[in-house]
């Protein structure tokens, strides 16, 4: 058990790595780096003109349908992972259930289908 | 148990310093095909043939003017591009070089490496969020979409390869393919995995989250100086790791014969490299709906079905 755990032990380090890096390089280049905003300089990016309305808008419901999906989808693969791995241990059985788990994911594939969640118009 | 921690260390330092350099140079070959490929030289400025570019590039972008804008939000809109770098760094924890040369080992090696990947997209949509201007939301919005579509059709083309080593262990999915290529077992799921990979890294002809000509660069447009290098960095680094896990799973990794392992796996990455770049120089950019309705009305289907095709055959052989 203590190998398993001590196995993690270099991945917190590059953790502290990549951190260190990341912020330390900020700092170091916000000592270097000049500074003199001003109004014209700091407006958001909108091709040259003045803003015209708020970022605030709403955004299409397509991302969410893409998110719930993605959710359905991804614990699917999360399912199959470990099943995958033993795959060679559990025989005809273990195939027909996850034959059965992706055949009932594919109904609900085809009502999204069918109900048009997968179109961009 | 010191004494491994100390190798580690330097193991860790090696592996980090390299693979910001390649990084840097990926930039800088890139420049180069591409300009080849359309009849120009490419850098040809600093340096013999241009071989200091990329780091006249990094000093001109650490000394830049960092202009945080009136709208963002200051706190995410630093935070976003630092957890990108770090989400796209520590990958690099896990890729077995060769048989001796990583950092560390782990028995669930696949499933950091998707998981921390999948943490890593909602950088991109924070920096998007983060920005306070429209360009970025879309871009980011778009990103995201893009990036948890790709992800499944990815995971999914990898399970192939998991039920065949029957491991999630890197290590132990190499040793598996000591006789074959899983090329050979899997060739639907390669091609699979490397059109979802281009979604993933979003590259040409996927690039749709920074079509120039419709949101500027998406999520990154108000970002400068430093800032701005940790988004490339990020991507690049994302380049590496696909490229390695592609090499990993499906071309045998440092397999091979006469050479040494990690002269092997350097060649096969480097190849990869150069396709990504040749895809770049050579097709166009995909429309959104038409890079939508590939991944979720062909390749999520023929992914199932390369699954238990797989499962069917593995049974009866």
């Amino acid at each position: 058990m203590y190998q398993h755990i001590s196995q993690y032990t270099p991945v917190l380090l590059f953790f502290v790595l990549a951190i260190g890096f990341g912020v330390g390089a900020l700092i170091l280049a916000y000592l270097v780096r000049p500074d003199k905003p001003d109004p014209e300089k700091l407006s958001p990016y909108e091709c040259g003109i003045p803003p015209l309305m708020s970022v605030k808008e709403r955004i299409p419901v397509r991302f969410f349908i893409i998110a719930l999906l993605f959710l359905l989808f991804d614990v699917e693969a999360v399912f199959m992972y470990p099943w995958a791995v033993v795959y060679n241990y559990i025989g005809w059985w273990g195939f027909i259930e996850m034959f059965l788990f992706i055949v009932i994911l594919l109904v609900g594939y085809v009502y999204a289908w069918a109900k048009g969640a997968l179109e961009w118009e | 148990m010191g004494q491994e921690l100390v190798i580690a260390i330097i193991k860790m330092i090696v592996v980090f310093a390299l693979a910001l350099l390649v990084v840097a140079y990926l930039t800088y070959l890139e420049r180069k095909i591409i300009g080849h490929m359309q009849l120009r030289l490419g850098p040809m400025r600093v340096g013999p043939h241009g071989l200091l570019q990329p780091i006249a590039d990094g000093l001109k972008l650490f000394v830049k003017e960092d202009i945080v804008p009136r709208e963002a939000d200051k706190w995410t809109y630093y935070f976003a591009p630092v957890f990108d770098l770090v989400c796209a760094l520590v990958l690099l924890a896990v890729i077995p070089f060769s048989y001796h040369f990583m950092v560390t080992r782990l028995n669930i090696g696949v499933l950091y490496i998707l998981s921390i990947a999948s943490v890593g997209s909602i950088a991109i949509l924070l920096a998007g969020w983060a920005s306070g201007s429209k360009y970025p939301i879309l871009g980011g919005l778009r990103s995201a979409a893009q990036m948890f579509s790709y992800e499944i059709f990815l995971g999914f083309s990898i399970i192939g390869v998991l039920m065949i080593s029957g491991s999630l262990d890197l290590v132990k999915i190499v040793e598996a393919q000591s006789r074959v290529w899983n090329i050979v077992y899997q060739p639907v799921a390669f091609v699979i995995y490397i059109i979802a990979a281009l979604g993933e890294l979003k590259r040409i002809p996927f690039d749709l989250p920074e079509a120039e000509n419709e949101l500027v660069a998406g999520h990154h447009t108000e970002y400068s100086g430093f800032k701005f290098a940790y988004f490339f960095l990020a991507e690049y680094a994302h380049m590496i790791i696909i490229s390695c896990m592609a090499v990993i799973l499906f071309l045998g990794g440092w397999k091979g014969p006469v050479l040494p392992g990690i002269v092997w796996f350097l060649i096969k990455i480097c190849a990869f490299f150069y396709f990504f770049i040749w895809v770049r120089g050579t097709f166009p950019r995909y429309r959104y709906d038409q890079f939508m309705a590939i991944g979720w009305k062909i390749m999520l289907p023929v992914v199932l079905a390369n699954i238990v095709a797989t499962g069917v055959v593995m049974r009866l052989v």
